[in-house]
């Protein structure tokens, strides 16, 4: 790249994202990206699970594949790592994803303002035309996080 | 009464923390397996919170009733109003409207001070 700020590639970004934090607990990983999408996997795992008897993940972990998956998308929309923060975020589950199965987050970002980004997506378990469910969100970013008193960049 | 959690929140660090009213307070402390920006929490995090003190709120209400169905997630919506910073979260649920097939939940995560909620969220459990 010519220039000297890179611009975001969501590829790349994941391999640092999921070694910390959240994200690097959860062992979500890298799937797949295009100009205003990212998909993450979030692997079965055995620690994850909603219920006692039922070998089906919980649906927490499906919120945070969701909002990573979010944040990637909006990073790559706009080609840059500015910080966001999460404002909405609503998921509307069809069904449990099936036994023993990864899930995968496909989130499309499909505007941007000054100050917000929309986006919206699905959880799915292999097949994208049978969804385990639906998300749609907005962020802020945050040159000045809108919902503290601190400004972001003091933190 | 200790609430029993289920894997995923034993996992994540969720524990029991009391209760108001007969409803049990879950609570998280800061980790790095919560964490999203540096030294906040993740979004995906509190979620988690949120979620689980629906489920134990409802859970709780329905045995006081002699009812033990499976509970389901049909939506969640979630704000988020404040930065989760490197403490301690707390989390409430109140239970709007239980139906027969359907109960609506509003909860509540704050840190420091109590009415000064860092994220709320509404949930409706099936109940089948």
């Amino acid at each position: 790249m010519a220039d000297a700020a890179q611009p975001f590639d969501a590829a790349k970004a994941s391999a640092f994202f999921s070694k910390a934090g959240h994200a690097g607990w959860l062992g979500l990983t890298y799937s797949d990206h295009g100009s205003d999408w990212v998909e993450l996997e979030l692997p079965w795992r055995e620690d994850l699970l909603g219920e006692e008897d039922r070998l089906v993940l919980a649906s927490g972990p499906i919120i945070s594949l969701m909002d990573m998956a979010s944040g990637m998308a909006i990073w790559q929309t706009v080609q840059s790592f500015t910080p966001i923060a999460t404002l909405d975020l609503r998921v509307d589950y069809q069904r449990p994803a099936r036994e023993r199965s990864a899930v995968w987050g496909r989130v499309q970002c499909y505007r941007t303002t000054r100050s917000a980004a929309f986006v919206r997506g699905i959880a799915h378990d292999g097949d994208r035309e049978d969804p385990v469910a639906h998300v749609a969100g907005v962020f802020m970013t945050i040159a000045r996080d809108p919902r503290s008193d601190k400004d972001a960049a003091d933190e | 009464m200790n609430e029993r959690l289920p894997a995923y929140a034993r996992s994540l660090g969720i524990r029991q923390h009391g209760e108001e009213s007969g409803v049990p307070i879950l609570t998280v402390d800061f980790a790095r397996n919560v964490e999203g920006r540096p030294g906040t929490f993740h979004g995906g995090a509190t979620a988690g919170l949120l979620e689980n003190a629906g489920y134990a709120a409802l859970r709780m209400r329905l045995a006081a009733e002699g009812r033990d169905p499976r509970l389901k997630p049909i939506n969640i919506t979630v704000q988020y109003l404040a930065a989760g910073r490197a403490k301690p979260t707390f989390a409430l649920a109140r239970i709007t409207r239980l139906g027969r097939r359907n109960a609506n939940v509003a909860v509540e995560a704050w840190q420091d001070e109590r009415d000064r909620p860092i994220a709320t969220a509404v949930m409706n459990i099936l109940m089948a």
